[in-house]
C-alpha cells in the first residue's frame, strides 16, 4: 500500500494508505480529503479533482492524454504540474508521493 | 410548433413517433415517460422527421458524458441548440466555437467567475438576496419568478457586466428574446420582436464597450474581453461580439432564474423534504445541487457529428445533429440513485449532469449555486414556509426548462 500525502491549499496535509489499482481521485475520496469534488465521477469531464504532481513524482504519475490536457486547459490556475486526479493509477512506485490540492474547483 | 394535435400516448405510441423536439412536453410537464422509453427501449434515438430536421436523441446519463467529451467527433459548430442559426442573425459566441478558438474565448472571461472572485461577491449578494426577501410581502399571493427569482439573477448579471443598474430588466427582456423563437427552441417569440430586442442588445453594449476605459482594472465581463489580446478587437465584429454578449446574459440568468423558482416548487412537492431542510440548514449546499439536477434549466445541448461514426451501435453520419438531453440524463436510474426523486440530503448530489460535461462545461457553475445557497440561507432566516398558491407557468421551449410564474405566500416564521 503507497502511502501519499494530499495538502491541502491551506497547509493542511492529509496522509493516505492507498489502494494500488484505483485512481487518486478515488483514494483522495474513500479517505475523505477535502478540496477534490470529482462531480463526474472519474471520466475526465469536469475537471473538479484537480492537483499537482510535483516534479519527480511525475513519471511515475504518467502522461496526460488528450482530453486531459483540454479540460486542464480550462483552468485559470493550471500549471505545468497540473493533473486530473481520476486520471491517475495509484502504483506501487507512488509511495511518498506528494500532492497538492488547488485552492478551488471549477 | 403551435400545432393543436395531441401529444402521442407515451407508452404505446410507436418508438419512431417520440419527437422529443416538442416543446408542448416541456410547458405541460410532460416529458417524463417519453424520455424514460426512450433510456429503456432505444437510448440512441433516431428522429427522422421534426420541425427541426432529423436529429439523434442521446438519453443515458454515460452516452451523453462520452458525446460531451468528444469535441473531436461532436462539434459545437455552429450552434449547441437544436434549431440551426437564423441567417439574420448568424451569431458567434464561445459555447458554439471548437478549440482553440474557443479556448482562447473563453479563458479570456473565466476569471470573472473564479471561485476566490466569488468569495469577494459573496456580501454583496447577500446584502441584495436580503433586500428582495425583507421587501416581500407576508400573507399575500404574489409571483416568485417575477419579485425573486427575476430580480436576483438580473442584479448579479448588471453586476458582473458592471451594466446600469436601472436598466437591468432589459438583460432579461434579451436573454428571453434570444431563445424564444419557434426556429431555435420551439418559443413562441415573435421574429420581428426579437429582431429589434437583439438590435437594441448590440447597440447598448457596443456604446457600453466604448465608454469603458481601457485598463480599468475592474473585473466586470466587459473590461475582461476588452483587457485580453484576444478579444480585444471583438466589438469589430458585431456578431460575435453579440453572439457572447448573449451568451453569457442566457448562461447568467435563465439558468439561476429557473433554479430560484425550481427549489420552491421542488420543496412544495415534496413536503418531507422541506421538513429535513427546517430542520438542519446545513443540508443547503447539498440540496442546491439537487435542486439544480432536479430542475435542469437547460433541458438539452446539441452536438454536429464531424465524421460518419457508429455510436452505441447506431451509424451517425457526418453532418447529423446529435442532442444531448441533459433533462434525460439527469433521470437516469443507472447513474442516479433514485434520479426521480427529489432528496435534499443526497450521498453525492454533484454527480448530476446541468451543468454538462468537457471543455464546454458551465463556467460559472460556482456563482450560480453560491446564488442559490445565499437565497436559501436567508429565505430559511425569514419564512417557515414559502407555500406554492398555484400550478406553475412553464416556458415553451426545449432548451429553457423554466418559468414564466409561480404563485406563492410567505408564512414568518
Amino acid at each position: 500500500m503507497p502511502t501519499i500525502t494530499l495538502i491541502e491549499f491551506s497547509g493542511q496535509q492529509h496522509t493516505i494508505d492507498a489502494e494500488s489499482g484505483k485512481t487518486l481521485m478515488q483514494n483522495a475520496m474513500d479517505n475523505m480529503v477535502p478540496g477534490i469534488d470529482a462531480d463526474c465521477g472519474g471520466a475526465c469531464a469536469c475537471g473538479t479533482c484537480h492537483c499537482f504532481i510535483e516534479d519527480q513524482w511525475s513519471n511515475a504519475a504518467g502522461d496526460t492524454n488528450a482530453l486531459e490536457e483540454s479540460m486542464l486547459g480550462m483552468r485559470p490556475d493550471r500549471l505545468e504540474s497540473s493533473r486530473l486526479s481520476c486520471q491517475i493509477d495509484v502504483s506501487a512506485d507512488m509511495d511518498g508521493m506528494v500532492v497538492r490540492l488547488p485552492e478551488y474547483q471549477m | 410548433m403551435n400545432t393543436i394535435a395531441q401529444l402521442p400516448h407515451p407508452l404505446t405510441t410507436a418508438l419512431t413517433d417520440i419527437d422529443v423536439s416538442d416543446a408542448r412536453l416541456y410547458q405541460l410537464d410532460a416529458w417524463r415517460p417519453y424520455f424514460e422509453r426512450l433510456r429503456n427501449e432505444d437510448p440512441v434515438h433516431y428522429q427522422a422527421d421534426s420541425p427541426f430536421g432529423p436529429f439523434w436523441s442521446i438519453t443515458r446519463f454515460e452516452d451523453i458524458v462520452a458525446v460531451d467529451s468528444n469535441h473531436q467527433d461532436f462539434s459545437s459548430e455552429p450552434t449547441i441548440v437544436i434549431g440551426d442559426l437564423l441567417d439574420e442573425t448568424p451569431f458567434e459566441m464561445f459555447i458554439a466555437m471548437d478549440p482553440p478558438k474557443h479556448d482562447v474565448q473563453r479563458r479570456a472571461v473565466q476569471p470573472v467567475v473564479a471561485p476566490k472572485n466569488l468569495a469577494d461577491m459573496e456580501a454583496l449578494i447577500r446584502s441584495r438576496v436580503i433586500e428582495i426577501l425583507d421587501n416581500l410581502p407576508v400573507g399575500e399571493t404574489f409571483d416568485w419568478v417575477d419579485r425573486v427569482s427575476i430580480n436576483l439573477t438580473t442584479q448579479m448579471l448588471a453586476t458582473l457586466f458592471d451594466f446600469p443598474f436601472e436598466d437591468r430588466h432589459k438583460l432579461t427582456y434579451w436573454s428571453d428574446m434570444a431563445t424564444g423563437t419557434p426556429e431555435i427552441a420551439g418559443g413562441d417569440a415573435d421574429p420581428q420582436e426579437r429582431m429589434a430586442a437583439l438590435q437594441e442588445c448590440l447597440e447598448t453594449f457596443t456604446r457600453l464597450w466604448h465608454s469603458r476605459g481601457e485598463d480599468s482594472g475592474s473585473f466586470d465581463l466587459i473590461s475582461l474581453l476588452k483587457r485580453d489580446p484576444h478579444t480585444a478587437d471583438i466589438a469589430e465584429r458585431p456578431m460575435e461580439f453579440l453572439g457572447n454578449i448573449l451568451l453569457l446574459i442566457v448562461g447568467g440568468n435563465d439558468t439561476t432564474r429557473n433554479s430560484a423558482t425550481g427549489g420552491i416548487l421542488a420543496l412544495n412537492q415534496n413536503p418531507a423534504e422541506y421538513e429535513k431542510l427546517r430542520a438542519n440548514h446545513a443540508l443547503i449546499p447539498g440540496m442546491v445541487s439537487e435542486i439544480i439536477r432536479w430542475q435542469t434549466p437547460l433541458a438539452h445541448m446539441r452536438r454536429t457529428a464531424t465524421r460518419d461514426i457508429e455510436f452505441k451501435g447506431k451509424q451517425i453520419k457526418k453532418g447529423d445533429k446529435v442532442v444531448m438531453w441533459y433533462l434525460s440524463g439527469n433521470h437516469d436510474d443507472t447513474a442516479i440513485e433514485h434520479a426521480n426523486s427529489f432528496i435534499i440530503d443526497r450521498e453525492n448530489p454533484r454527480h448530476h449532469m446541468s451543468f454538462g460535461f468537457g471543455i464546454h462545461r458551465c463556467m460559472g457553475n460556482r456563482l450560480a449555486e453560491m446564488q442559490l445557497r445565499i437565497l436559501w440561507e436567508e429565505i430559511m432566516q425569514r419564512f417557515s414556509f414559502v407555500e406554492v398558491m398555484a400550478e406553475p407557468k412553464r416556458v415553451q421551449s426545449n432548451f429553457v426548462r423554466g418559468y414564466t410564474s409561480l404563485p406563492v405566500r410567505l408564512h414568518a416564521l
